[in-house]
């Protein structure tokens, strides 16, 4: 008996010295393996290099950071036990998901946990569910779509418009906004169409488009059905101007669709690589042999919002880490950061790029 | 008119590759009485010895079209006929006689590995090659909609109907035809005539592997990309066209491919393309509640 009371106590004791030494853990959720794999790549090579840096200036109040990556591959169920594995992990805070068929499902099981989350996901319906734990650092579909809608009715105006999506909470939220926003304005899509995503033969959406004699397609989905598009409507003989949205950034595109890629239109917030404020960190990529693309500075800004918010909170609670987070204003690579009530970015601002000769750059 | 035309001829090359992955579905079926769930993966495989081929020979500056198709054809037949003979060999000759569920079950454990071993060793990205075959001709200049059929689709239809031919020769006229036809009809008695089973078994799952390589060319060609979960679906839509046209039965494999192509195409078409499945397996069901035994299928008779 003795024995074991003390094995006990050595046992809890062990535990709580492991506890007081341990490191924070953070962690990022997305797409790591599955079709749209390169995008968790990006976010992961993002979040390894931030919390490198964190780590070599002391870390966060004095306690070094430990990356957890979780995989969802897209996919809404597995996003729910990456969720409850994260949670038994004990997560400060969570940079995920990446789709937002994801985020939406994992959400709530970090708010029953009281964890904090900083996402990309682009879907209105991630902070409009009044969840107090979840911020995105990215705008929203609707602002997208406003953007991405209102540049199609003023650079295409006359032209043969089609909208077209892939079913997914993001795609199909996007392509709803860009088709609102166009008709606001008074440019009524000539077709509203939908594909099944991971399918290869396309050449029945693109006959109906060349019957249809549309010149542009606004398209809700990712990139990899965007480039069998295109270049089925290349062997088809039609030519297409596509607009898209925060997933064309993804170089795959252009090795999957070749030069048929040129052209394609996009909507991204403001290039974090032309920050001036960003250049050392771009540089530091570079160096180690990273293009920091896409998602990279998303998820390195969302390391740093955390080491701000907890210095600002002085604690890593997550009552007061929300405090801290919804009153403060955060300088990150990706620029200046601040929320609003719903956790929205306040300032979001979205752009659109073009795809020339396998760079994208803003459209003059 | 010319828009109908040019979704006609969407189809059939959508058909026509349903149609030779059907085949081997059907076959097997015939044979030992079991659907191969891995056929579709077999399928994937295929498809990536083709990039692997095609990169191969872009190292090696092979320029000419025919020559650099015919060896990714050649060496994707031949290695993935070794998988199909393998498969056979190590996931449901070891369990013949056993009850008719464990190769079912050992065929879908069978594709999970070859998915899985796939994503691994390829990763789970996209693999792109540079387009082939670019260009066509065009059909009919209509007015306003020129049709027109792609270099890759002519090469897809007229390799799919020379298949089909040569098949149809292979099953009826040649001495190992009489074999395969006569373990379908009974296997015991067949060996009790000399006929060897096993190795009868062997060839035609290497067979139904060389059709399903010839179809992951193809797709390689046409579409240019391959990643390692095209099987899943192309193993189903192969699958359903077996059972349409008749599983256990050749001709019907083929016509249940292409059938589900039009049906496809079609649809898409005309009405919802996002209803696309929902038609073709809709109509799949209503074919199986009106003929049970598919559209050339001969309804199964208990001997006494």
């Amino acid at each position: 008996m003795k024995k074991t009371l003390l094995a006990t106590a050595v046992l809890t004791l062990g535990g709580f010295s492991g506890a007081a030494l341990a490191d924070l853990t953070v962690a990022i959720a997305g797409p790591m393996t599955g079709q749209y794999a390169s995008a968790g790549d990006q976010i992961r090579r993002g979040a390894e290099m931030a919390i490198a840096d964190i780590n070599a200036r002391g870390g966060v109040l004095g306690e070094k950071l430990k990356l957890e990556i979780g995989d969802d591959a897209c996919d809404p169920k597995q996003a729910v036990s990456v969720a409850n594995t994260m949670v038994n992990k004990n997560i400060v805070f969570m940079h995920g998901h990446w789709c937002s068929s994801s985020t939406i499902p994992a959400s709530d099981v970090y708010v029953e946990s009281d964890i904090l989350m900083a996402t990309v996901s682009t879907n209105p319906q991630v902070t409009e569910r009044g969840l107090k734990n979840v911020f995105r650092i990215m705008g929203r579909d609707d602002q997208q779509g406003l953007v991405a809608g209102n540049y199609i009715a003023d650079a295409f105006k006359g032209k043969k418009v089609a909208v077209v999506d892939d079913k997914s909470a993001y795609g199909k939220g996007l392509a709803d906004e860009i088709a609102k926003a166009m008709e606001a304005k008074g440019a009524k899509p000539t077709l509203r169409e939908s594909i099944t995503a991971g399918e290869k033969d396309y050449s029945g959406i693109v006959t109906k488009l060349k019957q249809a004699g549309v010149e542009v397609m606004a398209y809700g989905g990712y990139h990899t059905e965007v480039a069998l598009l295109l270049r089925q409507a290349k062997a088809a003989g039609l030519e297409l101007t596509v607009m898209g949205g925060d997933t064309m950034t993804n170089s795959e595109l252009v090795t999957a669709a070749g030069d048929a890629a040129d052209n394609v239109l996009f909507t991204f917030s403001p290039d974090a690589r032309k920050n001036p404020d960003a250049a050392p960190i771009v540089e530091k990529f570079r160096a180690a042999k990273i293009e920091p693309e896409g998602y990279v500075l998303y998820a390195y800004a969302a390391m740093q919002l955390f080491e701000q918010a907890a210095t600002t909170a002085k604690s890593t609670k997550y009552t007061a880490l929300e405090k801290a987070m919804r009153d403060g204003s955060f300088k990150t690579v990706i620029g200046e950061l601040s929320f609003d009530a719903k956790g929205d970015q306040k300032a979001p601002g979205f752009v659109v790029y073009r795809w020339q000769g396998g760079k994208y750059d803003y459209v003059k | 008119m010319a828009y109908a035309l040019q979704q006609l001829i969407n189809g059939l090359t959508l058909g026509s590759m349903y149609g030779l992955i059907a085949i081997g579905y059907t076959m097997v079926y015939g044979i030992i009485g079991m659907i191969n769930f891995a056929h579709g993966d077999i399928f994937m495989v295929s498809a990536f010895i083709a990039v692997t081929a095609f990169t191969i020979l872009a190292a090696a500056d092979v320029t000419s079209i025919p020559l650099a198709l015919t060896f990714v054809l050649i060496v994707s037949i031949f290695f993935t006929s070794a998988y199909g003979w393998a498969v056979e060999r190590t996931a449901y000759r070891p369990l013949r006689g056993s009850s008719r569920l464990a190769p079912l079950i050992s065929a879908i454990g069978m594709s999970i590995f070859l998915q899985n071993t796939v994503q691994l060793t390829q990763g789970a990205r996209v693999k792109p090659i540079p387009p082939v075959l670019e260009g066509g001709v065009v059909l009919w200049d209509a007015p306003g909609f020129a049709v027109q059929i792609g270099w890759s689709q002519i090469l897809i239809i007229v390799t799919t109907v020379i298949l089909m031919s040569a098949f149809t020769w292979m099953i009826t006229q040649t001495p190992f035809g009489r074999q395969q036809r006569a373990c379908e009809q009974d296997r015991k008695m067949a060996a009790l005539l000399g006929v060897n089973v096993d190795r009868t078994i062997s060839y035609t799952f290497m067979l139904g592997a060389a059709l399903a390589a010839v179809a992951g060319v193809m797709v390689t060609v046409y579409y240019g990309v391959v990643d390692f979960f095209i099987g899943f679906l192309a193993g189903i839509k192969a699958f359903t066209a077996a059972v349409l046209g008749g599983i256990g039965s050749l001709p019907g494999a083929m016509l249940g491919g292409l059938l589900i192509g039009l049906i496809e195409s079609f649809w898409s078409a005309y009405l919802w393309a996002e209803y696309k499945d929902v038609a073709t397996f809709g109509i799949l069901c209503l074919v199986l509640i009106l003929r049970p035994s598919g559209l050339l299928g001969r309804p199964e008779v208990e001997k006494v």
